[in-house]
This record gives C-alpha cells, structure tokens and sequence, in this order.
C-alpha cells in the first residue's frame, strides 16, 4: 500500500512541477515525470510478492509459473506508452528550441502575446 | 467482410509513409494526388459496409478478450461517415490553400496520421487500443497546429501541447484503474464484469470515473478545460481549424465519453448531472466570450465551445430523444463549423486579415463565399429551415420533457446568443459598407470553394430531410448508445 | 566560431567511445533478435542501437556521424521499417483473414527461429524506433548550433 501512496506522491510532484514552476522546460520535466509515475502506477498493479520475473524457460512447471510470475499484461502495456511519451517528450523539446527562438526567453509569463 | 475494418488505419499510414518516401522525388504534385486518392478509397470502403449490421474484427486471430478487437457498430459507422467525409473535403481545400507554405510535404503525411488515428479511435473495441490511436491522432494535431511556425501559433501550440499530456496522462491512469478492478481491457469484457458483480458503487471505479471526464473532458474542450482551445483554434492554418473544429473534438472527446460511459462502465445519475453542468457552463461561457472577440476564428472557436456543451447537456439527459438531438447536433456541427472555418480561410487569404473591424461589405466582391458564408451563420444559430434549428429543437423539447425546466430555459437562451453574434459577424463582413482593404480583392479560387458549396448545400439539405436523416442514420447509432447488453453481446459473442 | 577548435570531447572520451561502440551495437542486435525468448525485443533493442550513435555524436561532434549515417539514410531506414511491419500485416490479412495474423510456420519453442513472423517483427521496429531516436537527437543537435549561433550574434551586436 505504502508503494501506492510513493507512486502518487511522484504524480503529485510533476503536477506541482507542471503548474508552479516558470521555466519551459521544467514544465516539460513536470510532464515527463507525470507520465513515468502512471507507467509506473501500471506496472504495480501487476506487482506481486516475491514473484519472478514472467519468462518461461524450458525447465519450468506452467502451474507454479502461473502461481508465481508477476502479470506481464501491465508490462507490455507500458512498454506501448513508454515509446508514446517519447514521442511528446520530442516534440515538446523541439518547440520549446523554436519558441526560444521566438520569444528570445524561457519564462513562460512573458510568452503571453494570444490572450483574452 | 470484417476483414475490410482495419484497413481504415492501415491506409492511411500506409500512405504517410509512401508520402514520406517517394516525396523526396517529387514534392510537389505526389502528396496531394495520393492523399485525395487515399481519402477517396476510404469513403469507398465506408460505402461499402455501411449498414451491414455489427462487423468484429480480431486481430491476429485471437480471440477476445486475449486479443484486440475492431468493432463496427452503429454508433461506429456514423462517427466514421462524419470524419471521412470531413477529411475529404478538407483534402480538397489544402490542395490549393498550403501553396504558400513552401513544404508541405509533411502536412500530408501528418493530415494522414491524423486521419488514421481518428479511424482507429472510432473502430476500436479496446480501451488501451483506444489510447494508443487516441495518442497518434492527438500528437498529430499538436504538429500540425503549430505548422507554419510563427510565434503565436508556436504559443498555441505548446499550450495545446501541454495540456494534451496531461489529459492522456490522466486516461491512461483511469485505464490502470480500470485493469485494477476488472482485470481486463477489452471494452465488453469490462463491460461484462461490471454487471455481473454488481459493482457500480465501487470506489475504484468512481475514481475513474473522474479521472475519464477530466482526460476526455479536455480533449473536447468542455469548461473547465477549454483553456487550449481558442489559442490553438484560431492560430492553427484553416484546414486544420476545420479538422480539430469539425471532427477532432468530437471524436477524442464526446465518442471517447459515450463510448467509455454508456458502453463500458454504466450511466450514473451523478455522471449524468455532472455532464449536464460541464455542458451548461460551456454553453454560456462560449456564448458570452464569443460577443468580445475582434478575430473571426477566435469568436469561432468560442462558438464550437458553445455549442460542445449543448452536445454534452444532450448526451447527460441521457433519454432517447435527448441522445437523439445530441448526435444529429454533432452532425450538423461538423457540417457548419467546417463551412464557416473554410471562409474563414479564403477571407484570410484573399484580404489578408481575420479581424472583424477591418473588414465590411465583403458580399459584392466575393459571393459565393458570403451565400456560403451566411448560409453556415444560420444554420449554427438555430435557423429555419436549415439544420441547425431541427437539432437544437430536439434538444430543448428532450429537456422539457425529461422535467428540466431551468435547463430548457438556459438552451433557448444561449441559442438567441448565438445567433445575436453571428449576426454581428455577419454584418461586419458580408453586409455593411466596404472597407477600405478589400478592394483588389477576387473570389476565391475553385478548389476552395468546392468543399464550402458542398456543406452549405448539406445544411441546406439536412434541414429539409431531416426526418428521412433520423431515422436511417441518427436512430440506429442511438439504439446501440442506450442498449449496453446489445454491444456485449455482439462482441463476446455470448 | 563554434566548430573551428577540436570538435567533439577530451581524448579519454574518445578513446572509452571507441571501446564501447562495438559492444551496445552487438548487444543491441542480440537483444532484438532473441526478442520473442528473453525480455526486449525491438524497442529496447533499437534503443540501445541509437544510444550507440548517440555516443558517437557527443564525443565526436555531429559531422563525424553524419558522415557514419546521415540523415537522409536515418530517414529511409525509418520508412523501410514502417513499411516493413504494413506489409507483414497485409500478408496476414490476406493469408489468415485478419490484420496481422502469424503465417511464418512456428518452429520448436525456445530455439531463434521459433514464433513466426516475430523475428522480422522485431527488426522491423528495431530500424523504426533507433533511426527514429537517432533523427530526433540529430535534428536537435541541429536546432542547437542554430540558437547558438544567434545568441552569439547577439552579443556580438551589443
């Protein structure tokens, strides 16, 4: 339960990131750090006491590795999200180099010229 | 015939990538031929199995729930019709309007992209497929709004950006909860779980719950998440604004929402309320920032806020008649909200400004985009005869008759606001004496007009046949909307 | 101005870049081939196979390693591997009726040429995902030189 609560705690620290800080690209860890926290969250739900690892070598029994293995569907769903984010990470990198050049400033109080 | 449904992903990426290649060689006619060629296939294919009742598709030949399985329903099939068609046309007008970008190469490919994962969002039967395609579509976008890199649409974009991020983070996290209680993903077998151990108060689930309203909630642009949405609307190249105004919202956001809730988990009344107040402040927070907006596609994106919500109110009455008008609401919109953001762009391109002050008296000098122009400004404001006003009609009378009285009121009301600043639209550009800027200006040229004559003669049609359009189209989507066992019977095969 | 001194890192740099190359590529490669036995598979695979390049690129500057891969290779390979996983789901759709379906014979379990079409699979998305890190990295390092340049210009004029 304790590993719960941690995990929720890092998501809360990336909102905080995302929300509080000025700087782009402390914004954009924020973001990265938000998204490492659900994979994570993902990852243990299928999280079970001294369990190995789910991979079937030849010398095993299928009953005692089902009764044992960790449940490999949340791994291969975070895998698929891992690459997705490293998609946005990318893009949220490059148009942060373009704003600066833009803007000519990282704060993101002074790239305000869209209001109302 | 299932075998047809993933190729509704798989060309268009298909495309995209032959894009990328042989554009190289030659970039200046071979993006454009291929990805109206593309569009067109697709438009065929949907004509194809359109009306042939529920198609499921398991990929790879596993069944479900072990594998991923595309499922054409009703509610699918509209949904695609909406999309493709919309993207047909808009092919149509990015053939002649993204000649003054020099390389617009890489719009194709990311239009197709777009393309594709809007198709996926709509034909999957799985919720973390839904994600995935939910994801290809939305990087997409954001790409392609900042495109022509200037420094707003810079701005919008990575505002879009961001938030977009967060609403995925928050969807995948809903997902983990989900898998938490249910022990699946497959949208049926979920579905199938949860009635069967009765777990409708499960604490679980209510958390998810509200983490699928905050995550979806922001891709449609409901209050309070609209905060993107006019930055990243009215900065992104008119093409663009046709496609995230017409179908991007609606599909990453009210189908994810129908889907999610009237399929997967259960309508509660407290969801029911809640989607019934997000829809009630979006409605008069886009009605009232619509009146001060100075930039045509600015006040246009507040409008398409506006009118999100009357959608959303529609779909959180949740009787018949009430998902009734929401669903042909959300066709007519994609049919006038594009009208009006094409003219948008040919008026930017041939006068050079999208500012209301500046322009005037555009009627003698370009008139087939006013009628165009006029015709979509009656339609969203509840006109008769045209559409508009049969949909918003259905709505009103489905609150009234569901007992919420206050609620018909708010509707009525914010409709005559609507039609109070189109008509101030109106009378700034089309009618009114000629500003000074407009005087070389010609009418635009053909390819830009065709997809604009196209729609207004929907609107127009929609209105006059709007029973014959209820009860082939809009009825049997509602009949799988509110028939949750339907759907996972047809899927489990049970 | 910027690339005129010795480009890239120190010599100790250098020379630990030139011992470990070899080892991320092979280890890149088995880890991908062998995807459908051990864990990995393309995407790690691909990873470690870009992370390789990536290294070249900080130690030795990005005009060493365009001359190794540039970037229009990087682009084609990216495509070709797209391509690659499209045309191998609509084989299996012709074959086996359904988008992706496995139609390579699946050979005696735990040895390499086991689990069908997985191994081609694997490649497919190892070219995918490592040029696609690889071009991400290179467009940026680009992108870089380009700021740089003008905020030097920049202070030059003051």
């Amino acid at each position: 339960m304790t590993l719960y609560f941690l995990n929720f705690v890092l998501l809360i620290i990336g909102l905080y990131a995302l929300v509080v800080k000025r700087h782009i690209v402390k914004k954009i860890l924020g973001v990265a750090i938000m998204e490492y926290a659900v994979n994570l969250f993902l990852i243990l739900l299928g999280f079970r006491k001294s369990g190995i690892a789910p991979i079937l070598t030849e010398d095993m029994d299928l009953r005692t590795f089902i009764h044992t293995a960790v449940d490999p569907l949340p791994q291969a769903l975070v895998l698929t999200s891992i690459v997705i984010g490293l998609g946005t990470l990318a893009l949220m990198v490059a148009m942060a180099i373009r704003l600066y050049e833009r803007y000519g400033t990282f704060d993101m109080d002074e790239i305000k010229r869209l209001r109302g | 015939m299932s075998y047809l449904l993933p190729l509704f992903t798989a060309i268009p990426i298909f495309s995209a990538i032959l894009i990328l290649i042989i554009g190289k060689f030659d970039k200046k006619n071979f993006p454009r031929i291929w990805s109206l060629l593309t569009s067109l296939s697709l438009l065929f294919i949907l004509a194809v199995i359109w009306d042939k009742g529920t198609m499921i598709h398991e990929m790879g030949g596993w069944k479900p729930p072990f594998g991923v399985v595309l499922v054409k329903d009703n509610l699918s099939q509209f949904m695609l019709l909406i999309v493709n068609v919309v993207a047909f046309l808009t092919i149509i007008y990015s053939y002649v309007y993204m000649i003054k970008f020099e390389d617009y190469l890489r719009f194709f490919t990311l239009f197709l992209f777009m393309l594709a994962g809007m198709n996926g969002v709509v034909l999957t039967g799985d919720l973390f497929n839904l994600f995935v395609f939910l994801e290809i579509a939305s990087i997409a976008s954001y790409a392609l709004v900042g495109y022509g890199v200037d420094a707003e649409e810079l701005e919008a974009s990575f505002k879009y950006l961001i938030l977009g991020a967060l609403a995925s983070v928050f969807i995948l996290f809903g997902i983990g909860m989900i898998y938490s209680v249910t022990g699946s993903v497959n949208m049926a077998d979920v579905a199938r779980f949860i009635i069967v151990n009765n777990l409708s108060k499960n604490n679980a689930l209510l958390m998810a719950t509200g983490l699928f309203i905050v995550g979806f909630g922001l891709k449609a642009g409901l209050v309070p998440f609209h905060a993107w949405l006019p930055d990243a609307h009215s900065s992104a190249p008119a093409p663009i604004s046709v496609m995230l105004s017409g179908v991007l919202i609606k599909v990453l956001g009210i189908y994810a929402l129908i889907r999610v809730f009237y399929s997967v988990i259960g309508i509660t009344p407290v969801v029911s309320n809640v989607f019934i107040t997000m829809g009630v402040i979006s409605m008069l927070v886009g009605a009232f920032m619509g009146f001060g907006q100075d930039d045509m596609k600015r006040m246009f994106a507040f409008s398409s806020i506006s009118q999100m919500g009357y959608i959303a109110v529609g779909i959180g009455i949740g009787t018949p008649l009430a998902i009734i008008g929401a669903l042909f609401h959300l066709l007519n919109h994609a049919g006038f909200k594009s009208l009006l953001f094409f003219s948008s762009g040919v008026i930017q391109n041939s006068t050079g400004t999208r500012n209301l002050s500046e322009l005037g008296g555009l009627r003698e000098k370009m008139p087939v985009t006013s009628a165009a122009s006029v015709i979509g400004s009656l339609s969203i404001a509840g006109v008769p005869p045209f559409n508009g006003f049969w949909s918003k009609l259905i709505i009103i009378l489905a609150a009234f008759s569901a007992g919420y009285f206050w609620l018909g009121g708010i509707l009525v009301l914010t409709a005559f606001l609507t039609l109070s600043y189109y008509l101030r639209f109106q009378k700034n550009v089309i009618f009114g004496e000629p500003a000074s800027i407009i005087k070389n200006v010609r009418e635009a040229p053909f390819m830009m007009i065709l997809p604009m004559v196209v729609l207004a003669v929907f609107c127009l049609l929609a209105g006059i046949f709007n029973s014959w359009i209820i009860n082939n189209i809009i009825i049997p989507a509602q009949s799988i909307i509110t028939n949750q066992l339907v759907y996972i019977s047809s899927v489990l095969g049970m | 101005m910027y690339e005129e001194k010795q480009s890239g890192m120190t010599f100790i740099v250098k020379t630990i870049t030139n011992l470990m190359i070899g080892f991320m590529l092979v280890f890149g490669a088995y880890v991908v081939l062998y995807g459908h036995i051990t864990p990995g598979g393309g995407f790690p695979g691909g990873v470690m196979i870009a992370l390789a390049y990536i290294l070249v690129t900080l130690a030795y500057g990005r005009k060493v390693v365009e001359s190794m891969v540039s970037g229009v290779t990087g682009s084609i390979a990216d495509d070709v591997g797209a391509l690659v996983i499209l045309i191998l789901g609509f084989i299996g759709l012709i074959i086996g009726g359904t988008f992706l379906f496995n139609f390579l014979p699946k050979g005696t379990p735990f040895s390499l040429f086991s689990a069908g079409y997985i191994i081609i699979y694997n490649l497919a998305i190892m070219l995918k995902v490592g040029m696609s890190l690889y071009i991400v990295f290179l467009a940026l390092a680009i992108l870089q030189r380009v700021v740089t340049t003008r905020e030097e210009n920049k202070g030059d004029k003051k």
